[in-house]
């Protein structure tokens, strides 16, 4: 019987497959008497990716009524082969930290304090404030005439942090907005 | 990376030079390890003993800052040894090639240098050519002004005894590492080259690089299966954030920003697009009008024709000669120049050089969104020790973003691979992605602009934007489609269809793709992203090159410049782990560099195609400080001279100037030691993350100095005390870590001590300590503005007292 390594990993992770493993000679008892508390059992798989460093870590996320149950390193991810560093293995803490942002936050001038609001409050301000700033300050022309179509005065950082997809959006705004001080951790 | 991280295993020397792999590439070293069971020899050099010496076969430690002098010093035993791939270096190198009368080296300076404006008129460097405007060349590499007698002479200089006495590595140990790896240049050999910020953030990064690279292309390393120049990429998506270049010089796909002396896109195609005389050179970029043009169909769908040339009027530009990178943005900010603006996923307040000016440099802001997971100590700098919040008049907008797996997407990793990662649970609370936020804020500036018009509406109302945001959709986007019924190369293809890749895209306003670069990763066969096949053919197997598990740009070739691991008749140089190889008229193994057959046969192409003259650039002309690198000491040094020329730090270097950006003297006595900063295995660059992961706070709780017992003796400093140390900029408390893993370091003839701090910590964790960076200084490499993190000058003394620091 020729079982790979992510294969014989999904045997013994899950209870009802178990059974398969009378072929191989196991002692099958206590390897029940486990699975029936496994808390990924009845899990559905589903693929991310770990968010630190740039191995880019695939992580079986265990999902169950919603919930990540548990995390870990993919087997069949061939750069790690199924192995997390300690901030992999984190993967599950984080995403249910209690220090995590939940609201939208807003501080206004002066104050010593945040206050929560609502996504279309801060969403609508922000746009007023970029389209008054850009207004004020949008140059058409440079000293030497010539057309530059930009505003000096509206900047953005960041970041490695974003999806691809989010990263390509996020250039073509600052396009449309014609911002030119744009810059990111790439750079550092 | 030129190769990826399986491809470390088939090396037969590792050199891990700027890096600490093993504590921030955990996984990296997997890949070592297998190589070393293999046979292999792994070297690690850094300032500091870690992990990753602690499992090299040697560890060599040297002065941070002083990475030329070892590797030119190995350029010299090389080149006098003859251990150098003379084929390689022949054929595939410029190293044939006459440079013209222009080019001088002297006193530490090449020729065209202006002390006023301190730069290069690069004209200087060029190559001289013949009637058809191709360089000249002399296979035999004798002619006197050949780029290989011209390196050679340059490199003479740095012998053994001279790199021994800035570097304070022993003259036994720069010797058996130029043996052990110099041994790389023989035929069927491979040495890798894994480094990391330890390279790249200093005033000289750029031609820290390029000189690994000349080792690299001396010994025949680039190309082959275990060689390659291997940049341990830091975040998540750093490689993908940078080919989608959000940076200010680059657009997509690293097409040069538009500028203002550039009016139409005819112009700026003519100023960008690199020509070549030689038939046997591919010169990729002469693609770049097809790419650029497709950027501006997929950016502004059908407003873009080619009557308005495609929209690129209405795209901002920049001006030629100013620097608005993240430096001299925070410069402008503090001198009260930006108004407002975004920081998604960054802590400048943290993490940038000279953090205290950045701090205050926020405080002049009107307002500032900014969008991540935790506080941070950039969301917070209002509040921040030691001010008064009711002086800080700035409106601060904090956007709650989701975790990795509340989202679809895809992200790049250091080895070029593409992949997708899928959406397992809702967002916590109202946390969203920032893809969400970017459609969301650009959707209501849109909407204020179509009701009340306002400054140049057109750049904003023109763009093709999504009405929600749909990371699949995106993906499709990048990867580009035909916008209009075409038959191309006798096949006829619908608007809307997927493009195949690349090779597809045209000039004429009939394609539009967000990235080039990604074109193929979403073809008509789908989303090539969540492949996760195992399956090889026998020779890729041998080398681990996974070709269907995702996919890697370009074209999924999962090793960069690979036609140099054939000879000019398509025979793997190293028969036993080729890369790709001619058979029966077809190559074999990885995607070559370009189907072109090999470059003896007839149609056969030079190898290394995205250079314009198809050679490796052992001689390079586009850098702004120098066509060869050259030691300089760092801006900040501990010696007043250094052996190889007069000029003692880098005559191009950047650095924002201001009334906060003071440095150090020369040997400066108030400030003796050096400073090196980097992270530790449970802590994650700034730390705002990990810190805010119990388990992982758990682990590396608070900042602490390294120090050797030599340094600690000479302060009266005891293991564990809480010390202050500081800098020309600033003040950090941290708690001293007395160890032999850093060693005092014998520098023309005194001794020079040298300090290693991590830098993820922050005031928003309390009693944890605060941001290293207060010490570090705004001073950068003229190429591509990276600061100097790695080498400052401080002092260390016990502290009286303490306020940052639980103790």
């Amino acid at each position: 019987m020729d079982i790979s390594r992510r294969g014989f990993m999904k045997l013994t992770g899950a209870g009802a497959a178990c059974l398969g493993l009378a072929e191989l000679g196991f002692d099958l008892a206590p390897v029940r008497a486990v699975a029936a508390d496994l808390k990924i059992e009845g899990a559905k798989e589903v693929v991310s990716i770990c968010h630190f460093c740039s191995c880019g870590c695939n992580i079986i996320m265990s999902i169950k009524d919603g919930r990540m149950v548990a995390a870990g390193g993919d087997p069949d991810f061939p750069v790690s082969e199924g192995a997390l560093c300690a901030k992999g293995a984190a993967f599950q803490s984080m995403h249910y930290s209690d220090r995590r942002l939940q609201k939208p936050l807003h501080r206004a001038p002066g104050s010593d304090r945040w206050e929560e609001k609502e996504w279309d409050f801060v969403l609508d301000r922000i746009a007023r404030k970029v389209k008054d700033t850009r207004d004020k300050d949008f140059m058409v022309k440079n000293g030497k005439g010539q057309q530059v179509n930009r505003v000096e005065s509206i900047f953005e950082l960041g970041a490695s942090q974003l999806d691809n997809e989010e990263c390509a959006l996020t250039h073509q705004m600052l396009m449309g907005l014609g911002v030119v001080h744009m810059d990111h951790q790439a750079r550092v | 990376m030129t190769n990826h991280w399986i491809d470390i295993k088939n090396a037969d020397v590792v050199l891990i030079m700027g890096s600490n792999a093993a504590e921030h590439h955990p996984i990296s070293f997997k890949w070592v390890l297998k190589a070393k069971d293999a046979g292999a020899t792994v070297i690690h050099i850094d300032p500091k003993f870690s992990r990753t010496s602690a499992r090299s076969d040697m560890h060599v430690p040297l002065r941070s800052g002083t990475d030329i002098p070892l590797l030119g010093g190995m350029v010299r035993h090389i080149l006098e040894k003859g251990e150098f791939n003379r084929e390689y270096v022949a054929q595939y190198t410029n190293a044939s090639f006459i440079v013209g009368d222009g080019y001088d080296f002297k006193n530490g300076l090449f020729s065209g240098y202006d002390p006023a404006a301190k730069k290069y008129d690069q004209k200087k460097w060029g190559f001289a050519l013949d009637e058809k405007g191709v360089p000249k060349r002399d296979p035999t590499l004798k002619h006197p002004r050949c780029v290989f007698q011209l390196l050679k002479k340059h490199y003479s200089r740095y012998t053994p005894e001279k790199v021994s006495s800035i570097t304070g590595v022993s003259k036994q140990d720069l010797l058996k590492v130029y043996e052990i790896y110099g041994a790389t240049g023989a035929p069927g050999k491979a040495g890798t080259m894994m480094y990391a910020l330890g390279w790249t953030q200093h005033t000289v990064g750029v031609q820290n690089i390029r000189l690994a690279a000349i080792v690299q292309l001396l010994l025949g390393n680039m190309g082959a299966a275990g060689g390659g120049i291997n940049a341990l990429r830091g975040e998540p998506n750093v490689q993908g954030s940078t080919d989608h270049c959000i940076l200010w010089n680059t657009l997509p796909g690293y097409l040069p920003v538009p500028t203002s002396d550039k009016a139409t896109v005819e112009e700026y195609i003519k100023a960008n697009t690199p020509e070549t005389h030689d038939p046997k050179s591919v010169n990729w970029w002469s693609n770049k009008p097809k790419y650029m043009v497709s950027l501006l169909k997929a950016w502004m769908g059908e407003a873009a024709t080619s009557e308005n040339d495609y929209g690129f009027g209405w795209l901002p530009k920049a001006d030629p000669g100013v620097d608005y990178s993240a430096i001299f943005l925070l410069d402008r900010m503090y001198k009260g120049r930006i108004k407002g603006g975004f920081i998604l996923g960054h802590n400048p307040a943290q993490s940038m050089p000279n953090s205290n000016k950045v701090r205050k440099a926020l405080e002049k802001l009107d307002w500032l969104a900014v969008a991540e997971i935790h506080n941070s100590e950039t969301t917070d700098f209002w509040r921040r020790p030691g001010v008064d919040p009711k002086k800080i008049q700035t409106e601060v907008f904090l956007l709650p973003s989701c975790q990795r797996g509340e989202k679809d997407g895809s992200i790049t990793n250091s080895g070029r691979w593409l992949m997708w990662h899928n959406k397992g649970i809702e967002p916590m609370g109202q946390s969203r992605s920032m893809g969400w936020m970017a459609v969301e804020i650009f959707k209501r500036v849109r909407a204020l602009y179509a009701k009340e018009s306002g400054a140049f509406p057109e750049q904003i109302l023109k763009m093709d934007w999504p009405e929600v945001y749909d990371a699949d959709g995106v993906a499709r986007k990048i990867n580009g489609s035909y916008t209009r019924d075409i038959t191309v190369k006798g096949k006829q293809y619908k608007k809307g269809e997927q493009v195949e890749s690349f090779l597809y895209l045209r000039d004429d306003g009939s394609t539009a793709s967000l990235n080039w670069l990604y074109a193929g990763s979403y073809g008509p066969a789908g989303n090539l992203a969540k492949r996760r096949g195992l399956a090889q053919t026998s020779m890729q197997a041998r080398i681990g090159l996974f070709p269907n598990f995702s996919w890697a740009w370009p074209v999924n070739r999962r090793i960069l410049y690979n036609r140099a691991s054939v000879d000019p008749n398509g025979k793997p140089f190293n028969s036993a782990k080729p890369v790709i190889a001619w058979e029966n008229g077809k190559w074999v193994g990885d995607i070559p560099d370009g189907p072109a057959p090999p470059m003896a046969l007839p149609g056969g192409k030079y190898p290394f195609i995205m250079q314009t003259q198809g050679m490796g650039q052992i001689f390079g002309p586009g850098r702004v400080d120098g066509p060869l690198p050259e030691h300089y000491e760092p801006a900040e040094t501990p010696v007043k001279s250094h052996p190889f020329s007069a000029q003692l730090n880098n005559p191009c270097l950047k650095a924002a100037i201001s009334d906060m950006d003071v440095l150090a003297k020369p040997g400066d006595p108030r400030f003796p030691f050096v400073l090196t900063t980097y992270g530790v295995t449970e802590q994650w660059c700034g730390g705002v993350d990990t810190r805010n992961t119990p388990l992982l706070l758990e682990a590396e709780p608070q900042l602490y100095v390294e120090m050797s017992p030599q340094l600690a003796r000479l302060r009266g400093i005891g293991n564990g005390d809480p010390v202050v140390v500081e800098s020309a900029r600033g003040r950090v408390e941290a708690i001293a870590m007395v160890t032999v893993r850093i060693t005092p370091f014998k520098v023309l003839g005194k001794s020079v001590h040298l300090v290693g701090m991590p830098f993820c910590f922050g005031w928003t964790t309390p009693g944890a300590g605060d941001a290293t960076n207060r010490l570090t200084a705004t001073v950068c490499d003229p190429n591509v503005s990276i600061p100097e993190y790695k080498a400052c000058l401080v002092n260390v003394r016990k502290a009286e007292k303490v306020s940052e620091l639980f103790v």
